[in-house]
């Protein structure tokens, strides 16, 4: 699963850079790289466009992974270029952008906004396939999670709204319960469709959400 | 006798739908009412109609009540939690309101604030489920009531979807849930229908034919194209097509199925998009 982005337009990283001149870019090699919104390659452009906008980038890295504990190597290896920034300006999903605010005391700000976490179906087409509900419900659904691809998150079949097995939301979306329906029925098993489903249980999922794995006895709080 | 005991009685009934202003004036969802008084068993009241804000169906029927006339309360998921939905329905019966129509609800980015938050916390099903949990006296958290209501659930069912067998099961689990009487979709091929009708006849629960008036052949093709679960066959659209008069011969239509239907079904919903004097014609025309 990857974190899908897109980048901010570039009034708006303006508007967050208006009392900030000078730049540090962090890029991200897996996830951002992936979605082509803070690899190299995006991470050179954007040093281009503050250029334009008239500012200075004291320096750039991209990290293999901006969302782990080496963001704190990172900012050591590149403390001459950070300090004489005003501020970091992050081409990686919000976990990275929180995870490189542990270790730095600069402002750190996001170029990209996070949509979902998604996988990469075709090359350039991401989807949704997971919005951490907490109670998980592929094993009746032939592996294709309704509260991912259905907008309504239905769990009891499919809503009137489809057409041409598309969803009333979007005529190039695929029904997911077409979807769900259609691998159901290749498996011999449309009876899962036949069991009431209860209502989803929110507090399965209050925000934030928090797990603390015991590795003495092997039980997860 | 009210719509539940006509049903029971195995009268053919007729309900149609009035959709609340936008704003306070209810001026003309009264004269809309008005012209349909008499003639009509019950009126359902939309809920927020294509996801467009305007006054509430609770309101709207709170209102056809003091005009003397049978409400059905349309309620989607959409805008709601089940704190919110479970408080309206005990609401609306304390109200007098006993008729409601369960419904999942267009999508929010349909509609006219497509920034709002989609709820969603409940569906179709689980919302008929919850009305019936409270008719026997507690809440979906378990917790008991002081007076439950009764209330005459209502669900949706769509005779023309593209695969008929999700739209059966998903119908049965519905009547599992509660559900007492259905509506369905537009229904323009009576043939069709009566096969939709013969493939859920193990389904014991009263269905009322949706019956969408058709204003020309455009619109027929419109919907063909965009419309979720409707199919209005090319004989129709030909039919508009050479009429000169459309609002006539739209009538016309509306009235010849309802006669096809009549045998297979228990009654009819007859939707006419703010021109309610078109309802009151086809129930005139079709001797209703």
């Amino acid at each position: 699963m990857k974190a899908i982005t897109k980048q901010k337009t570039l009034a708006e990283i303006e508007k967050m850079l208006e009392k900030n001149s000078k730049v540090f870019l962090v890029g991200c090699g897996t996830c951002a790289t992936m979605c082509r919104t803070g690899g190299k390659d995006e991470v050179l452009g954007m040093a281009g466009k503050l250029a334009v906008l008239g500012k200075t980038v004291t320096g750039s890295v991209v990290l293999p992974t901006v969302c782990d504990a080496l963001d704190q190597q990172a900012v050591a290896e590149n403390t001459k270029a950070i300090e004489e920034a005003d501020c970091i300006l992050v081409m990686a999903c919000a976990y990275g952008v929180q995870t490189l605010a542990l270790y730095t005391d600069k402002p750190v700000y996001p170029a990209l906004d996070t949509l979902f976490m998604g996988q990469e179906m075709s090359p350039g087409i991401f989807s949704e396939v997971c919005v951490q509900c907490g109670e998980c419900v592929l094993a009746w659904t032939g592996g294709i999670c309704p509260l991912a691809g259905c907008p309504k998150g239905l769990l009891n079949g499919p809503c009137g709204g489809s057409k041409n097995g598309k969803c009333e939301v979007s005529a190039v979306k695929d029904c997911a319960w077409e979807l769900i329906y259609d691998r159901l029925r290749k498996q011999g098993r449309l009876e899962n469709l036949k069991k009431r489903r209860p209502p989803r249980d929110f507090g399965a999922s209050v925000k934030p959400g928090t797990c603390l794995v015991d590795d003495e006895n092997g039980e997860q709080t | 006798m009210n719509f539940r005991e006509k049903l029971a009685a195995g009268k053919f009934v007729v309900t149609c739908e009035v959709g609340p202003p936008k704003g306070v004036d209810v001026s003309d969802m009264r004269r809309s009412a008005e012209r349909v008084r008499g003639k009509v068993d019950a009126v359902n009241v939309t809920d927020q109609q294509s996801s467009v804000m305007r006054l509430g169906s609770l309101a709207g029927c709170i209102l056809l009540k003091q005009w003397g006339m049978e409400p059905v309360l349309q309620m989607t998921c959409r805008d709601r939690n089940r704190i919110a939905l479970q408080s309206d329905l005990l609401s609306a019966y304390a109200l007098g309101i006993e008729n409601v129509l369960c419904l999942t609800g267009d999508y929010v980015t349909l509609g006219d604030h497509p920034q709002a938050k989609p709820v969603f916390d409940l569906d179709s099903v689980s919302l008929i489920q919850t009305a019936r949990e409270l008719e026997n006296g507690h809440d979906l958290a378990g917790k008991e009531l002081k007076g439950s209501p009764r209330f005459f659930i209502g669900a949706c069912v769509t005779p023309e979807a593209d695969h008929l067998e999700p739209q059966i099961i998903k119908m049965e689990r519905k009547v599992e849930a509660g559900a007492q009487f259905f509506q369905t979709q537009a229904v323009y091929d009576a043939e069709r229908f009566a096969d939709f009708m013969s493939m859920v006849r193990h389904i014991k629960v009263p269905v009322l034919a949706g019956v969408v008036v058709l204003r020309s052949a455009a619109m027929a093709r419109y919907m063909n194209e965009k419309a979720a679960g409707i199919h209005v066959p090319q004989r129709l659209i030909d039919e508009m097509d050479k009429a000169p008069d459309k609002a006539a011969k739209g009538v016309e239509i509306a009235v010849r199925t309802i006669a096809e239907v009549k045998g297979v079904c228990q009654g009819v919903h007859i939707m006419t998009i703010g021109m309610e004097k078109r309802t009151s014609d086809i129930i005139d025309a079709a001797g209703l």
